[in-house]
């Protein structure tokens, strides 16, 4: 049972750590970096929630070993929204838009759309929802979260611009 | 931690990853994007000692084509070869089905190479690469190089003729020229599951005639299953000749289709029969009677 050192830049920060060779990159975030915003439901590829950016893709980061992601740069949900609070657009259209309750799938939800409308990309709704298959949701019946990606689409969504600030 | 413990090492050349296939005795096992292996890790229902992670293998990606065929590396990311423009104009078929397997963030990771290796039988790519005549590159420490066409390769479910100590390194689809018509068609409970029932192939037409046929069946039977007989009775009939049921009729009967929670095994046949007559007709511009 190999051990090995790593470095991994999360969120913009180094972070080393030395992991056994079995420990998953999302078991590396949450147990040892402490980024419990990075939910992990299945554990073996189904669920989606445990999705994270590395190096710009998102992925599954139960599917992959922490000792794969040496040297690579991960944005966890934490590195979404600017220091001072502002929310990641993402972030404001899924509140905008009602796309979450109970919030277990939502990390791994905001993750990928903020993989794929990284640098200006203009994804179009249909990539969007083609890219949710990847993701389950157990509350919202996903209505509010396809809102949410019309909104980042530029599309009307039917709800009030303001609803999410009165509610 | 899920997985059973194991050794861990990230080779930089194809040679490393050979000398340590070679001297585990068995009891290495490859990982590449890990979107099979990771869960069989998690369910230990995968126990290796030694994981031996292609991903760092220098030139252990990329597609390059020459006149005749399309060689695409292993390691490639299925997300790359699937956005390369120039892949999907030499390789149109190849380009649908990679789009019908799993979920964009699962595509990120895994590899054309893992895909083609692990053999599930209702998986797109091994199926495509049975229809379109590709021959898998292996190498191995100790017996060099070998080449064998897809066809040969699948003996079961993931079962393959590879050996514990051989790695694949490449797929090399042959290509069929602009004016073959593409057939696929893919019968799934939500998008990115496993085919319950699927349909791969292209059609090559000279003159009004079939002039080639490479048609294969993902989620008929324990293998990826080429439909033999109707390629045959394809082959040099005329367009206005072909009656597309009757064709369907003798690609179901090389199938060996299974019942599992999913779908019967009937089911899989009575789809199968409907999706490849009308895929086919479609294909090829015939137009038919209503069912
Ligand atoms: C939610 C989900 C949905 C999915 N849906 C589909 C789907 O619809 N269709 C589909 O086809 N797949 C699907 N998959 C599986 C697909 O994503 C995998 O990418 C693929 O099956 C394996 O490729 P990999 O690179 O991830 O290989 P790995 O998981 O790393 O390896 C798979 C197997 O192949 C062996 N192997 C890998 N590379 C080589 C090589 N170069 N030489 C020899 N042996 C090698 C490994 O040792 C292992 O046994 C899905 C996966 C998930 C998690
Ligand atoms: S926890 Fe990773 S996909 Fe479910
Ligand atoms: S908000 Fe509860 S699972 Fe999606």
């Amino acid at each position: 049972m190999s051990e090995h050192a790593i470095e991994v830049t999360i969120n913009g920060r180094p972070v080393s750590g030395r992991v056994e060779a079995r420990k998953t990159l999302g078991d590396f975030l949450r147990v040892d970096a402490g980024f419990t915003g990075t939910h992990l439901g299945c554990e073996h590829g189904v669920c989606g929630a445990c999705t994270v950016i590395v190096d710009g893709l998102a992925v599954r980061s139960c599917l992959m070993l922490a000792v794969q992601a040496d040297g690579a740069e991960v944005t966890t949900i934490e590195g979404l929204a600017a220091e001072d609070g502002t929310f990641h657009p993402v972030q404001q259209a899924m509140r905008d838009n009602h796309a979450l309750q109970c919030g277990f799938c939502t990390p791994g939800v905001v993750c990928t759309m903020a993989a794929l409308t990284a640098d200006d990309a203009k994804p179009s709704e249909d990539q969007l929802i083609a890219a949710m298959s990847g993701h389950l949701c157990r509350c919202t019946g996903y209505q509010g979260i396809r809102r949410a990606i019309r909104q980042l689409t530029g599309q009307p969504t039917g709800v009030a611009a303001d609803h999410g600030e009165h509610a | 931690m899920k997985p059973a413990p194991f050794d861990y090492v990230a080779p930089g050349t194809v040679a490393e990853a050979l000398d340590v296939l070679a001297e585990a005795g068995g009891g290495a096992t490859l990982l590449a994007g890990g979107q099979t292996l990771m869960p069989l890790l998690a369910l230990r229902m995968s126990q290796p000692f030694i994981l031996v992670d292609v991903n760092r293998i220098e030139g252990f990606r990329g597609i390059s084509h020459t006149a005749e065929s399309t060689r695409v590396a292993a390691g490639t990311r299925q997300a790359v070869a699937l956005a390369d423009a120039e892949m999907k104009g030499a390789q149109p078929v190849f380009n649908l089905a990679l789009s019908h397997v799993g979920h964009y963030q699962t595509r990120n990771r895994g590899t054309i190479g893992g895909s083609v290796s692990l053999g599930e039988p209702a998986a797109e790519m091994p199926a495509t690469a049975v229809a379109l005549g590709a021959e898998i590159e292996i190498h191995s420490r100790d017996r060099g190089t070998r080449r064998v066409k897809a066809d040969e390769f699948y003996l079961g479910p993931y079962m393959t003729v590879l050996e514990p100590d051989e790695l694949v390194t490449a797929i090399h689809y042959p290509r069929w020229g602009a004016d073959a018509v593409t057939v696929f068609r893919e019968v799934a409970q939500r998008p990115g599951d496993f085919a319950l029932v699927g349909l791969v192939g292209r059609v090559a037409i000279e003159g009004g005639k079939i002039a080639r046929a490479g048609l294969a069946w993902f989620g008929m039977g324990p293998t990826p299953i080429k439909a033999r007989q109707a390629e045959q009775a394809l082959i040099g009939t005329a367009l206005s000749d072909i009656d597309p049921r009757g064709i369907a009729e003798l690609a179901i009967a090389d199938t060996d289709p299974f019942t599992d929670h999913h779908a019967t095994a009937h089911y899989r046949r009575t789809v199968g029969r409907r999706i490849f007559a009308r895929t086919l007709g479609e294909a090829l511009n015939i137009q038919q009677a209503a069912a």
